[in-house]
């Protein structure tokens, strides 16, 4: 009796979390609706205005699809000569030691900054040095925004990375070193080609956290609605716009705000989608 | 294991009816009601502070939640709130779009235009130059025209810096409702509104957002709420306004923009033709139904928002509207609002 009932608990428990994702699923789309049959899906996707003027608004997501990718890609760029390394620091030179503990341990804990202070950050400091250096004239940008976005997903990328690293068995190592390989050798010809399938999923991840954030970006990018030429100009994002314009929205505008929701949502969904399969397959090998 | 349920809850639902109990001996011996209002964040520091007053003298809890005056709009579209706060007056076809609504102004503000400039103590503009600058057609503070409305000041050999809301923001429309005015071109490309697709510059969220940038980037310019850029004490410009003088913003310059005004109190008062006007000053409204009676509301309900309107209009509280950097209303906007306040009922009665 006690044993039907825990396992009817357990069943509801369950079955309430791909419900309300579910929920969510279906009532964007049915608010999204407005704006793609309007515009159209496709036309919706490719166009890149954004006109608010009453009477000849116009809606289109291109400037922010494109904002969210390219500030998503040079993240992930930028990420990498900071996470692969510490990667390695912590899962095949000193793994086991106290300072790669140490040191996975900082990485893990810059996750759990929440990310206005990241944003707090590089508006003050970070938006100065870039004007400083000549590398964007008004501080603001995509170049800013990735940068400050590289760091945020440092510790997804490293700490997955370092147990796919801390996973290759060491009879393969051993044999490399036993015929003369040298440590980089190993790193390079072992290592990486096994970890391979592990560590790319971990980046796919890390992509997945990139994507949606919002805080640091709005207060980052600029915010201009216009399609981003260079990396230095300022744009916006599919989570920025949301954030920005949602307030005073309706109608039409509304509309068009939940259609870039539902697109984010679609995009996060399919690369994390992505990722778990892959992280699958490289447990397996 | 089960014979530990058996106190947890009876004791769980003791402490609930004696809660319950408390609350209902405590509302016998004074009613108060509970008023909801949500909408335009500009006033809000003035509004947190009225409530605040208003519920210590008569009891009356008032909870207001900034959101936005389209937000507050939808709210009261939606019947879940007893007032909404707008910075805009609804246009004809919204008023025509929902019942009847009694606009009732409550103070007044103004954007301000906000300068980075070191070593420039004060800066001059006037509505075409910044109409100009804001379509990117000024570049440079050392620009002909902006020489020629600062004499004697060196301007820098800099590029302008500009920063706009990216937000969707009553202080936006006023900004541009102002540029549509003095300027043929910036109205027929640009247009007003709460967003404006501006060309150039970079944008922020919020008042403090747009601060923060003109604060940490030299010859930067960006337009402002008065009540933030007073309570900051951020540099602004003098506007040129259409009586030919240079007006500094103040909560006098402002009040003095306010002229002749409909009965309804619906209209903008941008580029103002009054003497020492501030040329970009607003009103902000609380909007209420003509009919009160929705959504179930009370009769005591009904009567305690006319009544928190009223004490809005007061002068007493109108007095501390410059304590919180905003500008009293003028002695006409009272009397109109007080008038059109007797015109609500209640199933058709008079309040």
């Amino acid at each position: 009796m006690q044993d039907k009932l825990f396992r009817s608990c357990l069943f509801l428990s369950a079955i309430v979390i791909p419900l309300i994702g579910g929920g969510i699923l279906l009532s964007l789309t049915a608010d999204a609706s407005g704006a793609f049959e309007t515009f159209g899906f496709w036309h919706f996707i490719c166009s890149d205005q954004w006109v608010t003027t009453a009477g000849q608004e116009n809606y289109g997501a291109l400037p922010f699809i494109t904002g969210t990718l390219l500030t998503t890609l040079l993240a992930l760029l930028l990420c990498i000569p900071f996470s692969l390394p510490v990667a390695l620091f912590t899962g095949e030179y000193f793994r086991g030691r106290k300072i790669a503990t140490v040191l996975g341990t900082v990485t893990d804990l810059l996750a759990g900054i929440p990310s206005i202070i990241y944003g707090l950050w590089g508006f003050y400091v970070l938006r100065g040095v870039f004007m400083h250096l000549g590398l964007s004239p008004q501080g603001s940008g995509i170049l800013t925004a990735s940068f400050v976005l590289s760091i945020m997903i440092v510790p997804y990328a490293a700490s997955l990375s370092a147990e796919f690293i801390k996973m290759v068995p060491s009879d393969l190592k051993e044999a490399a070193y036993a015929i003369g390989a040298t440590r980089a050798e190993v790193i390079r010809r072992v290592i990486f080609p096994v970890a391979g399938p592990g560590i790319f999923s971990a980046y796919i991840l890390a992509i997945g956290r990139a994507l949606g954030e919002t805080m640091t970006v709005t207060m980052l990018i600029g915010n201009t609605n216009q399609l981003p030429d260079t990396l230095r100009t300022t744009g916006n994002t599919m989570a920025s716009i949301i954030a920005n314009q949602f307030g005073e929205a309706d109608g039409l505008k509304l509309s068009s705000l939940i259609a870039i929701g539902l697109l984010l949502f679609l995009i996060t969904a399919v690369i994390n989608m992505i990722g778990k399969l892959l992280i699958q397959r490289a447990r397996h090998v | 294991m089960k014979k530990l349920y058996l106190p947890i809850v009876t004791s769980a639902l003791l402490l609930a009816f004696t809660a319950c109990g408390g609350q209902k001996s405590k509302d016998t011996v004074r009613e108060s009601v509970e008023l909801t209002g949500a909408g335009a964040t500009f006033p809000l520091p003035f509004y947190n502070m009225s409530f605040e007053n208003y519920s210590a003298t008569n009891g009356d809890r008032i909870a207001y939640g900034g959101i936005g005056s389209g937000g507050g709009i939808r709210n009261l579209k939606d019947g879940i709130v007893d007032f909404a706060g707008s910075d805009a007056f609804l246009s004809d076809k919204e008023m025509q779009e929902m019942q009847p609504v009694v606009h009732v102004p409550t103070c007044m503000g103004a954007v301000v235009l906000a300068y980075n400039l070191p070593d420039v103590a004060e800066l001059n503009l006037s509505g075409e130059v910044i109409a100009d600058i804001y379509a990117g057609k000024i570049t440079d503070w050392n620009d002909a025209r902006l020489k020629a409305l600062n004499a004697g000041v060196t301007l820098p050999a800099q590029k302008i810096i500009l920063a706009y809301r990216s937000d969707g923001s009553g202080t936006t429309a006023v900004f541009t409702d102002y540029l549509c005015k003095v300027s043929e071109s910036w109205k027929n490309t640009y247009g007003s509104g709460k967003t404006v697709d501006f060309p150039v510059g970079q944008a922020a969220k919020g008042n403090p957002g747009v601060a923060g940038i003109i604060a940490q980037t030299p010859y930067s310019l960006g337009y402002i709420g008065s009540e933030y850029a007073f309570a900051q004490h951020i540099a602004s410009a003098n506007l040129l306004n259409r009586q030919g003088e240079l007006v500094t913003p103040s909560p006098a310059s402002i009040s003095a923009a306010a002229g002749e005004l409909p009965q309804d109190t619906r209209c903008s008062i941008t580029d103002a033709d009054a003497k020492g006007a501030y040329p970009i000053s607003c009103f902000t409204w609380l909007i209420i139904y003509k009919e009160q009676h929705y959504s179930g509301r009370s009769k005591t309900q009904a009567a305690a928002t006319v009544n928190l309107l009223k004490y809005m209009l007061s002068d007493s509280v109108q007095q501390t509207t410059s304590t919180v950097h905003y500008a009293p209303l003028p002695r006409q906007a009272v009397s109109l609002s007080l008038e059109n306040l007797k015109s609500v009922t209640y199933d058709g009665q008079p309040l």
